[in-house]
């Protein structure tokens, strides 16, 4: 067992899993020589060949595109985009055909995809490297979505979506991609895609988040040591599918929900699982359930980005709220 | 090398049968046997044949949307006749005949435009994705199998074809460009049939040739007379050969000309003239292969009337089957989203079906 980062969880798994299946390829802008801007893919094509880890032109279509080609053909394409914000010019491949696929030739080509992107922001970057985009990828039937937010789920989440049959859209919460570690286990193990997971047992009130944003509910429960307040915090992990047994269960034991995300407000995954909580544990709710969610504009400059960011403190008073109604 | 003599900044057209089925470049007239040439001709003529019968069926309200092939039967039939059987084709969605050259059956054709993506769904052994709608996209998807077929040595070539309207699009460029970048065994056939819907060529793109655009990824390009079955052969052949041998893609322009509709959407009298017709209408790639064929002696006029009378036949009732087939299963709009049905998935189909099995009682 060794102590990693989030980043080098992510880097063992694709090692390991390169090791494994001759198979998987790793590709992307800069992925290949230098190992990527964040170097997540650093020491693979030293270890595994200019065929297998390479570095793309910039044409993020041709990236997604040729991933579909490439897993038609007996490929296992690990895909990575440089950023949240460059995935769009890739994004009409994913959307519009990776999704699809197997629908479309009725079973005849299922498409064993990863994507993988940092989300999310915190870094203090430029436009369009600070997006929390899961929501424009959660409502894509076809795709499954997930989002680790430790190293230890990050090399599992990586693994089950290196081996699913299925296209997955692999998030890297690159904020926490370096700080705060964790022992990771040596051999490869795999954490089921759609599957929340239960941080902290609690009994007042259930609180959702997922990728960077858990940690910043922890700071909340922090901060509200001192109120008596019990809360339940769920990883979702699993923007798509969603883990609704996890989440219905523990509204209907606590009454209370609040759920928490960096992204935009207006359609986020937050209204979604409101809905879900609405049509599922209506009757066992004590209290409306909130969200705690960035605003309805772009993606802040580093200047005003701290305002826009789900803050501990602006996540504890409206746990408060709702526990205390 | 065709494709050294042919350059498209040398303003060449590479012609080998004319329009009046006279071979006019002998020494470059492909070695094909009989039953290959055979083989072409009945694809294109059953290709025709189904195409025609389509339009009515659409018209008659029993197909829904359907794009016309009338015209393009070499330039599709040309380029498949020059792979092999380990080949793969990327297709846009224009492309009857080739589908049928490459195994695809009239009846799953027929059973895709009737409205069910079963149609889509093609036996194990035929290396043909389906019917690509989202223009220029396929480009890149051949691209990935074609780097598929190098990193796993597959001797595997990847031919995508695309209309002179999808060369504007920026997959096109991305795709081809991908692919040289690493050598990959593509080849791409513009089926340029001079209009885009309702846009010509000539408002689409500055450049003279399409086939000059392959200068731009620093590999071959060439143009050929589209509605010549043996110069589209010909070219593709080199080029499947010089991409199989590890060289990198090639771009081929098949000029041709689109006789039909873009797709029984659209009204081609709004925007081109009947003269303009009637003028490719003489350039009909189907006579100009037929007289050769007699000329040869491996095809006779009999012969021509009783496979046409035998394909009105077959195509009737093959699509009378697939009328048979009616709505789909309600299960398959749900099964193949995912390899598993997640929860969510699940529930939604057992509600649609209850629901739908209360409303019968009612």
């Amino acid at each position: 067992m060794a102590v990693l980062t989030l980043l080098e969880a992510i880097n063992q798994a694709l090692d390991q899993k390169m090791a494994e299946d001759s198979r998987v390829v790793v590709f992307g802008e800069d992925a290949g020589f230098e190992g990527g801007v964040f170097r997540v893919t650093a020491g693979l094509q030293k270890k595994y060949g200019e065929d297998r880890v390479f570095d793309t032109p910039i044409a993020e279509a041709a990236i997604t595109g040729s991933a579909i080609g490439m897993a038609i053909n007996g490929l296992i394409p690990v895909a990575e985009i440089q950023f949240d914000g460059f995935v769009f010019p890739g994004y009409t491949e994913i959307v519009t055909h990776m999704a699809r696929y197997r629908n479309r030739s009725r079973g005849r080509h299922g498409l064993p995809i990863v994507v993988r992107f940092p989300v999310g922001g915190g870094i203090r970057a430029l436009e369009h490297h600070s997006e929390s985009i899961e929501t424009l990828l959660g409502h894509i039937p076809g795709l499954k979505v997930v989002i680790p937010s430790t190293p230890y789920d990050a090399k599992g989440l990586l693994v089950s979506a290196i081996e699913d049959p299925d296209p997955v859209i692999f998030m890297e919460p690159k904020r926490i991609y370096r700080s705060g570690k964790q022992e990771v286990p040596n051999e490869l193990y795999r954490i089921p895609i759609g599957k929340a997971k239960v941080v902290k047992e609690g009994t007042d009130v259930t609180v959702v988040a997922w990728g960077a944003i858990v940690r910043e509910v922890e700071k909340a429960m922090k901060l509200l040591e001192n109120d008596n307040i019990n809360v339940e915090l769920i990883d979702l992990r699993s923007i798509s599918p969603i883990d609704e047994e996890t989440i219905i269960n523990s509204v209907k034991k606590t009454g209370r929900f609040v759920v928490v995300q960096e992204a935009v407000k207006t359609y986020g995954p937050g209204a979604e699982l409101i809905s879900l909580v609405n049509e599922k544990a209506f009757l066992h709710l004590e209290a409306a359930p909130a969200r705690v969610t960035g605003f309805d504009i772009t993606v802040p400059l580093a200047k005003g980005e701290n305002y826009h960011f789900v803050q501990p403190e602006r996540i504890a008073a409206e746990i408060k709220k709702v526990a205390k109604f | 090398m065709l494709i050294k003599n042919y350059d498209p900044l040398k303003k060449k057209q590479l012609q080998i049968l004319d329009e009046k089925g006279k071979i006019v470049a002998p020494d470059l007239e492909p070695k094909l046997d009989k039953e290959t040439l055979l083989k072409m001709y009945k694809t294109m003529a059953l290709g025709r044949i189904a195409d025609i019968k389509a339009l009515q069926y659409q018209r008659q309200g029993r197909l829904l949307t359907y794009p016309p092939n009338k015209g393009q039967e070499a330039a599709q039939v040309g380029a498949m006749a020059a792979l092999e059987p380990q080949d793969w084709l990327s297709p846009a969605f224009r492309e009857l005949n080739a589908m049928l050259y490459r195994g695809v059956k009239l009846e799953q054709t027929f059973l895709y435009w009737y409205g069910n993506e079963w149609g889509n769904h093609f036996d194990e052994d035929v290396r043909v994705l389906p019917v690509n709608v989202i223009i220029g996209s396929q480009i890149n998807h051949a691209a990935g199998l074609a780097y598929a077929s190098k990193v796993l040595k597959k001797n595997e070539v990847a031919i995508a074809t695309i209309g002179d309207g999808g060369t504007s699009h920026g997959e096109f460029y991305e795709g081809l460009n991908f692919a040289a970048a690493f050598n990959a065994p593509l080849v791409v056939v513009i089926q340029n049939n001079q209009w885009a819907i309702s846009t010509p060529r000539a408002k689409a793109t500055k450049a003279e040739t399409l086939a000059q655009k392959a200068y731009a990824f620093g590999i071959p390009g060439i143009q050929v007379d589209g509605n010549d079955v043996l110069a589209v052969y010909a070219a593709t052949k080199e080029a499947v050969d010089y991409a199989r041998k590890g060289n990198g893609p090639v771009l081929i322009e098949a000029v041709t000309y689109r006789l039909g509709a873009h797709t029984t959407s659209d009204d081609p009298t709004i925007y081109r003239k009947d003269e303009e017709v009637k003028e490719w209408e003489k350039k009909d790639p189907m006579i100009r292969f037929k007289k050769y064929l007699i000329d040869k002696g491996y095809w006779t006029e009999e012969e021509d009337q009783k496979l046409e009378e035998e394909n009105t036949t077959y195509v009737g009732e093959t699509f009378k089957k697939v009328e048979q087939t009616g709505d789909a299963e309600l299960i398959d709009i749900f099964k193949y989203t995912y390899k598993e049905m997640t929860p969510q998935l699940t529930e939604q189909y057992e509600y649609i079906k209850n629901f739908l099995k209360e409303q019968e009682g009612k």
